[in-house]
């Protein structure tokens, strides 16, 4: 699923593929180069903080398992579930 | 056999003659041909060592319990018999008739048609649904759809008890962790597995989180992995808005769905490998992005510096501080040429003033008085004294000489 985020956005919420995306889009940016020096910077640091964010989710990543269950009434719910 | 009694080898032979082996294999293949019962009959068994060759015919063992049959069917029979496409473990009719092999030695089965039986029945279902399927454009390849790069969240129906889960979670944890498993139960054989399949992969559709769908079990028999072959099952990969991956059974395991499927793999494993990246390439892809985030940014930098070099470069060629410069030189010069000027004038004048000094001296009545003359002024207003008229007794006059002057008084 490719993601564009534009302006503001809070990074704590992304997923990785989220953040990833973003890091490419402003990677993309700069490269196409005419921006304003200020504009360059704000990126730049903006893309060092996605790649430091990215690497921690690399670092940190759980698979995460869960079930999806059925109700009686026929509703959906995700229950944790214990396979180990 | 009553029948042996109307055939016998050549009347020389009895019991202390000997024979050749060509007579000996003549005898018995005309033994076979001869006997109605050998020359169309139906035999039931289990295909093994199955070879198809170029030419079109192929060749099999037909097996029962410890006993086997060397089979061969024709191009030309299978063709006209339109016999089902056979393969190895299936259980099989086959008519025809015996023959022996001579060079061989080996009695042969020279098959004419073919039908399945029992597990046979299965294949007949597999073949009549997959034809039907197929007619439809269920297995076509613009069907497929490509499978996410990144799927956030991986559904699996599966059954939560089966080793093929623990295979597939095992994958995906040391695969790629940042997914997120959605398990959506389901039996995975006996007769409840087609319809129990079909509605997990529907629920997973209906919850909508899911980026991809991993359908799998692990190896068994093909009873085992029937519900995969079943058109519920077929018809619910068909229908899925998410891409569907199918895993069933081991390598050699084609099922159904697997046709039907986005992607195929060959075992639960294998479909939980294709179903996600390697954590490490997107490592190795992060790492890019930065360094090639830090050369841009290096890049504008160094362009921006490039441009105020160029600019000051420019500033400097165009500064009022050079014109000031300039405008001091030609100042001097002006000064210099007003200089040299001045001087020239000065020493114009100068000879001049010699020239009229000169000429003053030779009017200059000291000249005069120097020769004897002299000047004679009244005391009283300076006035030079050139007539009697001019002066009276009691005034004070003074006479001018060469080298001064003398004071007097007239009488």
């Amino acid at each position: 699923m490719k993601v564009m985020l534009v302006g503001v956005y809070s990074m704590e919420q992304l997923s990785f593929e989220e953040a990833y995306a973003q890091l490419e889009t402003v990677v993309g940016a700069l490269r196409d180069g005419q921006m304003p020096l200020e504009q360059a910077l704000e990126r730049y640091q903006e893309g060092m903080k996605l790649v430091q964010y990215c690497n921690e989710l690399l670092q940190n990543a759980q698979l995460s398992v869960q079930q999806l269950n059925v109700a009686t009434d026929g509703s959906l719910s995700l229950d944790d579930v214990d396979l180990q | 056999m009553d029948s042996m009694d109307d055939f016998s080898l050549p009347a020389f032979v009895d019991g202390t003659s000997v024979v050749s082996v060509s007579e000996f294999a003549q005898y018995l293949r005309e033994l076979l041909e001869t006997n109605d019962i050998l020359q169309n009959i139906w035999v039931q068994g289990e295909i093994s060592n199955y070879k198809s060759y170029a030419s079109g015919h192929c060749y099999f063992t037909l097996k029962e319990g410890d006993a086997q049959l060397l089979c061969v069917f024709f191009k030309y029979a299978r063709l006209r018999s339109a016999a089902p496409e056979l393969r190895d473990g299936m259980a099989v009719a086959v008519n025809g008739r015996a023959a022996f092999y001579e060079r061989d030695g080996k009695l042969q089965f020279y098959v004419e048609r073919a039908r399945l039986v029992g597990e046979g029945a299965l294949f007949r279902r597999f073949e009549q649904l997959k034809a039907k399927l197929a007619a439809e454009g269920l297995f076509d390849a613009g069907r497929k759809r490509p499978l996410p790069e990144q799927p956030a969240v991986i559904g699996i129906v599966t059954s939560p008890q089966a080793a093929a889960l623990r295979d597939m979670l095992r994958v995906l944890r040391t695969r790629y962790p940042l997914a997120q498993v959605v398990l959506s139960p389901s039996q995975v054989q006996g007769v409840e597995a087609p319809a129990s399949i079909a509605a997990a992969l529907d629920r997973l559709n209906e919850h909508g989180e899911a980026d991809i769908v991993i359908v799998g079990r692990g190896g068994g028999s093909i009873e085992e992995l029937w519900a995969f072959n079943e058109e519920l099952v077929a018809r619910a990969i068909a229908r899925s808005r998410i891409p569907v991956i199918s895993g069933v059974g081991h390598e050699t395991d084609f099922t159904i769905a697997d046709f039907v499927a986005d992607v195929r793999a060959s075992t639960p494993t294998a479909a939980a490998t294709a179903a996600v990246p390697d954590i490490a390439d997107w490592r190795g892809r992060v790492e890019d992005l930065s360094e090639e985030l830090t050369e841009l940014v290096q890049e504008h930098l160094y362009e921006r510096k490039m441009q105020i070099v160029d600019a000051s470069r420019e500033l400097l060629r165009l500064s009022p501080l050079r014109l000031i410069d300039q405008q001091r030189q030609s100042l001097d010069e002006v000064a210099d040429r007003l200089q040299v000027q001045m001087q020239h004038l000065i020493s114009l004048r100068r000879e001049r003033m010699q020239g009229l000094s000169l000429q003053l001296h030779a009017l200059s009545p000291l000249l005069t008085i120097a020769r004897g003359y002299s000047v004679v002024r009244r005391d009283v207003d300076q006035t030079i004294v050139t007539s009697t008229q001019q002066v009276r007794s009691g005034d004070t006059l003074t006479i001018q000489v060469e080298d001064g002057y003398i004071p007097v008084n007239v009488l």
